[in-house]
């Protein structure tokens, strides 16, 4: 079988098989849970240990952690999902900018972003948390301003890519050739530009999302990221950390979740980026 | 070279001072304050007056961000919202122990990252370096707390080697303290070291693929010869910002391992900080880690310049 004209190595295809079990998982979560995501099921101690009828035991106030984990796939995998996208759409858009408006825009978002990279993200999001998390008190409001938070960050890293690639783009004939027939601005990086810088971007939005993904995680692991009741991995993992005390390994399902998620996405990006080489500039590490 | 090294410092001590700049504005353009903030959306206009006045919130921004940095320059960052310590006091036996648990890991994990990533771009496609590649790879997918409670779980709960609370409290003796903060160490050093491992690799094997190196092997030399005196002396360099990347990398870590093991340092106070909505607090810590992490960049420049004679002529 083969996927956009290339065939997947062994690797390649057990990262598709997680990936592809994880968001079956979340799509059909109602369907394939076998009790509610937020419900205390009667006569279920907290932290009742793993049974026939209970694959995972039950959490803290005597949920289902199996039925939990499926539905958290929903959460924290729609949540990293969403965050890197409104990241990618801010990146490109500010990197490209960056490249066509000139010395004086590309000067002031450059250093803007030097300056942003050099404070740790996690850091920078505890700072802004603070005083945002207080403003909206309901779940939604919360989950908006989180995904917002987080993608403004990550954009940053983006920036530096898109505007890198975009770079090398911009002084090819075609675009000297659509600027000589007098095309816009919009129209060449529509045109132009973006579909020559999309192909390199590809990767680089796996790793992103494993990112995100991890940082999401973190955050809601520390309490300041998806709030209760709704189920996420890595608020699943705080909530049932004491049920390690009785010898149960409750917190570890969720917390195997999200490192079996990004295993998954990290061999396939690993197999696209066999593929066709990095660009310079990439890091896959931060 | 003494020149690019001044600039390099002049440099880092810009970033800094854009950096407080930042930590302190992202605070300031949200809409709403440390008075609602603290007192919750219930509080009447005229108690949020009262607070705001108490705590100098109806001066103009930049008074409060000049106060503020000469204020953490002379190490004063004031006191605490919610207890009303000195924030300076109470920080900075956490910032021994959080110093005193990053130092414990990169001291494991310097050492082992770059010697493994050595060996692994020596072996390039061998068992070895797969291996390495494998193990790295998952070691990076891993959350920190899911090591964190694995670790706890197989070596404090099911064996009983480990206490799974590291605390520590200041009179302890040092080889107590050791054992106490063996396990958040070991977890931070797999962490950090596989990061470091896969970019010490990369960098090392990057080199290798230069010209001069081609040229040093089609003179017949070995494959040993080639890479302990034709390539690392020019992957120094890259070695070096690696590691202290990957050091800044530790500072973050620490925020989630001592969440984990319950450690009594800078991480935990900031994440109580902001939960507890303790600006003052939150801004100290921030300015701390972000400090730590210029500093350890401007460090790898320097040192960077150092090694790579190349780099002394500024440009």
């Amino acid at each position: 079988m083969r996927i956009f004209g290339h065939k997947p190595t062994v690797t390649a295809w057990v990262g598709i098989f997680i990936v592809g079990a994880f968001i079956i998982m979340a799509v059909f979560a109602p369907w394939i849970a076998p009790y509610p995501e937020d419900v205390t099921l009667e006569g279920i101690a907290s932290y009742a240990p793993p049974s026939a009828t209970m694959w995972f035991g039950a959490d803290q106030i005597g949920r289902d952690l199996l039925s939990r984990v499926i539905y958290g796939a929903r959460t924290t995998i729609g949540i990293a999902f969403l965050t890197t996208i409104l990241s990618f759409t801010i990146g490109i858009v500010m990197g490209l900018w960056a490249v066509v408006g000139g010395k004086v825009v590309d000067q002031i978002l450059s250093r803007l972003v030097d300056v942003m990279l050099s404070i740790p993200l996690l850091i920078f999001a505890l700072i802004i948390l603070s005083l945002f998390g207080s403003l909206f008190t309901s779940v939604i409001g919360s989950l908006v301003v989180l995904i917002f938070v987080i993608a403004v960050l990550d954009s940053t890293r983006v920036f530096r890519l898109s505007r890198a690639v975009a770079m090398n783009i911009v002084v090819l004939e075609y675009v000297e050739a659509a600027r000589l027939r007098g095309e816009g601005t919009w129209w060449i990086i529509r045109r132009e530009i973006l579909p020559n810088a999309l192909p390199p971007m590809i990767s680089e939005f796996g790793l992103r999302f494993c990112f995100n993904f991890l940082f999401v995680a973190a955050l809601s692991f520390l309490g300041l990221g998806v709030q209760p009741p709704l189920a996420d991995w890595g608020g699943m993992v705080k909530e049932n950390a004491r049920a390690l005390g009785f010898g149960l390994p409750a917190p570890l399902w969720p917390a195997a979740a999200i490192a079996l998620m990004t295993i998954g996405v990290n061999l396939i990006v690993d197999w696209i980026l066999s593929i066709n080489a990095r660009p310079s500039g990439a890091s896959a590490e931060m | 070279m003494g020149r690019t090294i001044a600039i390099r410092i002049v440099l880092g001590l810009l970033t800094l001072l854009g950096v407080s700049v930042l930590i302190f504005a992202a605070t300031e353009i949200l809409p709403g304050d440390v008075a609602t903030a603290v007192l919750g959306q219930g509080a009447t206009p005229e108690t949020v007056a009262v607070f705001r006045h108490e705590l100098g919130l109806d001066r103009p921004a930049y008074v409060r961000y000049l106060e503020w940095l000469f204020g953490a320059i002379r190490g004063d960052f004031g006191f605490a919202l919610t207890n009303k310590r000195d924030i300076v006091k109470t920080m900075s036996p956490k910032l021994f122990n959080t110093l005193f648990l990053a130092g414990y890991a990169a001291i494991i994990a310097v050492p082992l990252a770059v010697g493994l990533g050595i060996l692994a771009a020596i072996k390039e496609g061998k068992w070895v370096d797969r291996a390495a590649n494998i193990v790295s790879l998952a070691a990076i997918s891993m959350p920190e707390f899911f090591l964190g409670y694995l670790f706890i779980f197989i070596f404090s709960v099911k064996l009983g080697w480990f206490p799974s609370l590291a605390t520590v409290f200041n009179s302890m003796p040092f080889e107590k303290r050791i054992y106490t903060v063996a396990m958040p160490a070991v977890c931070l050093t797999l962490l950090v070291t596989a990061h470091m491992l896969r970019m010490t690799r990369s960098s090392v094997l990057s080199i290798m693929s230069q010209p001069y190196i081609e040229m040093a092997f089609l003179k017949g030399l070995s494959r040993a010869r080639v890479i302990f005196v034709h390539a690392l002396p020019n992957a120094a360099g890259p070695i070096i910002t690696v590691v202290a990347l990957n050091l800044a990398y530790l500072i973050v870590g620490v925020v989630v391992i001592e969440s984990v093991f319950v450690y009594p340092g800078i991480g935990q106070f900031m994440v109580d900080g902001v939960t507890k909505r303790d600006l003052p607090v939150v801004q100290a810590c921030g300015l701390v880690f972000a400090a730590a992490f210029v500093i350890l960049n401007t460090l790898a420049d320097v040192l960077s310049v150092l090694v790579n004679p190349r780099l002394r002529k500024p440009r």
